[in-house]
């Protein structure tokens, strides 16, 4: 990760440098592509959230699509409710999430792997049915949350033909590459450098001084933030929620994206990213291929993510990606 | 009425404590909550399914799965978990490793079945009735079905329990899940007492499946709520303990029962979280957990 | 082919770490060998090596001519050689019976196995009044005889023995150490016995072995060593 050598001023204008790239690509993309990039934005940070957890933190968690429903309810509540605008629907969604993350976190700082995953699991099954319980969230229709056509300005400066799609495309760029920037510069202080000192040794690190305790729910509130964020732009992207948004298997696939990624490294959330919203593509291209009958098409993308998935845990363990000449060297 | 609940609540208990001595019995031998648990359970099903189609016999069908279920729970110890134990053990990934792999095994396991027999609802049919027994004109909702889901559930744990508490395989999985290390110095040889636990499981899974999938439907997803069932089951007994597993089992399938039927469907599984929490707070190892690193 | 265990240019790694260096060593059947060293001069380490608990870097190791290395513990114990590792080596978790029959669980011949436990409860008589308590009840003595006892019901050749002494009162390692010197007198078993305790070690051992940081420092009677005032004072400490 070469940005760990760059200052915090750097890293920003490196995200502003990316960001308007990216921004000025989407005038030659479809709106297939648009779409599909804003989804990868929105993996990118629901990535970023678990390698925050587990990488640097050593916990985790099976239930962060439960995070990602209470962002997403945040935001769409705030928004049908009192019609905030959307931006600050969407930080109303981050605050919520991140006041349930702390929660869970105080909770999940006394468990260890096993417990930790059950709970989460149970949490990512359980939550969604909250909002069947109460009229306020919507029940089974879920929440509107669509912020409609681009606004004035951007149209504007972009001419007429800038679509709703380019427009999301914008909006969950431009959110994940402050989010990204905000959470490198976190690792790089000292709260980051505690939680991976607990990570690699929690004995060694309480005898140093640093409260282990703390360090993880702190991070599991900061991982719970970036969840709930990317649960808000999900819903956004959506135009709505509904307790069916955020199954179980939405957990499983940006834990799988975490892995993908490599689980060390923030840098790899976009490989991951661009991995979820690409397999099913690919094997839909490939059914087709293979006489598109219902049982393949319903089922390739499945078996191809989780060939890919223990394929990397054995083989990749530092995920997909080009392995560096460092690390190839042999320790001895 | 109190009873009718009781009763559903034992019924479904005995699956979910099935599902959780599987998940124990893995736990115990290698240390990994395994994931493609109810992957396993789904296969070794349809395969039941198959034979009871083909042969028109549930009762030929049944004994078949379970043989099936053990069988690939040895596969996968040998095949995929020696491997996996072998590689990914340093560097991030290796606390997570295990989970991982095995939830990457479970999604292809699915999507197989799902390649194989698709995705729609099958019916695999019992001939024991799915209807509640009566009295008078009082049905209750409790069926033979319902019945043979308990004693068979009953009979295999019962079983499990005299071979772990009587025999010397029992022994020796004891020992190997307790300490490995001096197992092996007393000349028990622990990776094959590790691959017959596996095959315990896959057997104890392949019985909940089978007998629990007369009273619904069969796909590819349909045992997955079951077995967080189990594992929250287990988690509460503490996932050491197989006597924590059954009573953990038949604590969360009565009181879900309860839930459903007082207060609704939809939120059993938030109150098991709840429960879970709870529990887990007062205890983090569970109920029968061990508190102490048994490695000091 | 010479009979006994045989140790030739032994070396054992643990990554960049040499634990030991270039061991040669020999001990003839009915021999009891104790091997000195203080903490963390490779004594369990050669003791794990030789039962196949880790793999040697180098050199050889053969028990009556046959070699012993690569072969996983749970072989060597049906070849007689059978490994009591270090810190009371029980499962607390089971019964005092339960440990014992461990022992000879693999074993086909469960006549002899009863046999074998009756001599063994006959060595600790006290083990005999504790069958069924769990073995986390014992005091540290006692879970020490019970992993010898274990050890006797696979009716070894070759005893290889990880600090018995370690943490007990002085009067329970004299009691331990009397019965591991009637094991070899009256069964005609083979000890090789690792201890940091010189003084007891020494008292029923036929040689010693001396090692310092993982090599062989000098090996002879336990007359001659305590003998040399040198390796008195810097090995033996008394
Ligand atoms: N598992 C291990 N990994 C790395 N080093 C080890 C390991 N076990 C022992 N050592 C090192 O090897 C040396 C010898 O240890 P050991 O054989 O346990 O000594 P002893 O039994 O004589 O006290 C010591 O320096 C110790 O730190
Ligand atoms: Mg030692």
């Amino acid at each position: 990760m070469h940005s760990r050598h760059l200052s915090p001023l750097s890293r920003a204008l490196l995200s502003l440098v990316v960001g308007v790239a990216l921004l000025a690509a989407s005038g030659f993309t479809g709106e297939l592509r648009n779409y599909q990039g804003a989804q990868v934005a929105v993996y990118l940070v629901a990535i970023a959230s678990i390698i925050l957890l587990t990488g640097y933190s050593g916990q985790i968690s099976l239930g962060h699509g439960a995070i990602m429903a209470i962002g997403g309810y945040g935001a769409a509540l705030s928004f049908t409710l009192w019609n905030f605008p959307f931006e600050i629907a969407l930080l109303f969604g981050v605050l919520v999430g991140t006041v349930g993350g702390f929660i869970l976190g105080v909770a999940a700082a006394r468990l260890s792997g096993p417990y930790l995953a059950g709970t989460t699991l149970a949490l990512a099954v359980g939550l969604p049915s909250i909002a069947d319980q109460f009229h306020l969230l919507g029940g089974e229709q879920g929440l509107n949350f669509d912020i409609g056509d681009p606004p004035r300005w951007v149209v504007r400066l972009e001419g007429s033909d800038f679509t709703q799609y380019k427009w999301f495309f914008w909006i969950a760029t431009v959110v994940a590459l402050i989010a990204l920037w905000a959470i490198t510069n976190l690792l790089h202080s000292s709260y980051g450098r505690n939680w991976r000192a607990g990570r690699n040794n929690s004995v060694a690190a309480g005898l140093a001084g640093i409260n282990v305790a703390k360090g993880k729910v702190l991070a599991f509130t900061v991982s719970s933030a970036l969840a709930s964020l990317a649960g808000a732009l999900f819903a956004l992207l959506l135009g709505l929620v509904t307790p069916t948004a955020f199954p179980l298997s939405l957990s499983f696939a940006i834990v799988t994206g975490a892995v993908l990624a490599g689980v060390g490294n923030l840098a790899g959330s976009i490989v991951g990213g661009v991995v979820l919203v690409a397999i099913p593509e690919i094997s839909g291209a490939l059914t087709t291929h293979l006489g598109d009958s219902q049982k393949v098409s319903a089922n390739l993308p499945g078996l191809v993510m989780s060939a890919l998935l223990i394929l990397v845990v054995l083989f990749m363990p530092n995920g997909l990606r080009i392995r560096k000449f460092k690390r190839a060297k042999k320790t001895t | 009425m109190f009873i009718d609940t009781l009763l559903i609540g034992i019924s479904s208990g005995a699956i979910y404590s099935l599902m959780a001595l599987a998940l124990v019995l893995v736990w115990r031998s290698t240390r990994v909550v395994n994931f493609a648990q109810s992957g396993q359970a789904v296969l070794s099903t349809y395969i039941g399914y198959e034979i009871s189609v083909s042969t028109h016999n549930y009762w030929i069908s049944l004994p078949l799965a379970i043989l099936v279920g053990a069988i690939l729970g040895s596969l996968v110890d040998l095949l995929f978990m020696r491997l996996l134990m072998g590689r990914a053990n340093s560097g991030p990934i290796a606390e997570i490793a295990p989970v991982i792999a095995t939830l990457g095994l479970l999604g292809l396991i699915q999507s197989f079945v799902g390649l194989i027999w698709g995705n729609a609802f099958l019916h695999y049919a019992s001939p024991l009735s799915g209807k509640g027994f009566s009295f008078g004109t009082h049905t209750i909702p409790f069926s033979p079905q319902n019945l043979f889901i308990v004693v068979a559930s009953a009979v295999v744990l019962a079983i499990f329990g005299a071979i772990f508490k009587y025999t010397d395989l029992g022994l020796a999985l004891r020992a190997s899940s307790f300490q490995p290390e001096i197992a092996q110095l007393a000349g028990v040889r622990v990776s094959r007492v590790r691959n017959i636990g596996w095959a315990f499981a896959g057997s104890a899974g392949a019985v909940a499946g089978a007998v629990i999938t007369p009273t619904s439907t069969l796909s590819p997803n349909s045992l997955d709520l079951l077995f967080v069932s189990g594992f929250i089951a287990a988690v509460i007994g503490g996932l050491d303990s197989l006597v924590g597993a059954v009573i953990g089992g038949l604590v969360l399938g009565v009181g879900f029962a309860f839930i459903l039927q007082y207060i609704g469907g939809s939120v059993t599984f938030l109150v098991g979280f709840i429960i879970l929490m709870a529990v887990l707070l007062a205890r983090p190892r569970g109920i029968f957990g061990h508190k102490v690193n048994r490695r000091a | 082919m010479k009979s006994g265990l045989e140790v030739q240019d032994f070396s054992v790694d643990y990554g960049a770490i040499r634990a030991i260096r270039d061991l040669s060593f020999h001990i003839v059947p009915g021999e009891l060998v104790a091997v000195i060293g203080s903490n963390g001069s490779g004594k369990s380490t050669l003791i794990r090596a030789l039962s196949g608990l880790i793999a040697p870097k180098q050199g050889s190791a053969s028990w009556n001519g046959i070699s012993i290395l690569g072969k996983k513990p749970e072989d060597l114990v049906r070849q007689g050689i059978v490994h009591v590792s270090e810190g009371k080596s029980v499962i607390p978790e089971l019964t005092v019976s339960e440990n014992l029959a461990l022992g000879g669980l693999w074993r086909k011949d469960k006549l002899d196995v009863a046999i074998a436990t009756q001599e063994s409860l006959a060595i600790f008589p006290v083990l005999a009044s504790r069958l069924n308590q769990r073995a986390d009840s014992l005091s540290g003595g006692e879970r020490q005889m019970l992993a010898i006892a274990r050890a006797l019901i696979s009716r070894p050749q070759l005893l290889l023995l990880d600090e018995p002494s370690l943490g007990l009162a002085p009067l329970i390692i004299e009691q331990i150490f009397v019965a591991i010197s009637h094991l070899q007198n009256q069964f005609g078993l083979t000890v090789l016995l690792v201890e940091q305790n010189a003084v007891s070690a020494l008292k029923i051992a036929d040689r010693g072995l001396i090692l310092n940081l993982g090599e062989l420092v000098k090996a002879g009677t336990p007359a001659d060593l305590i003998a040399d005032p040198e390796l008195r004072t810097a090995y033996l400490g008394f």
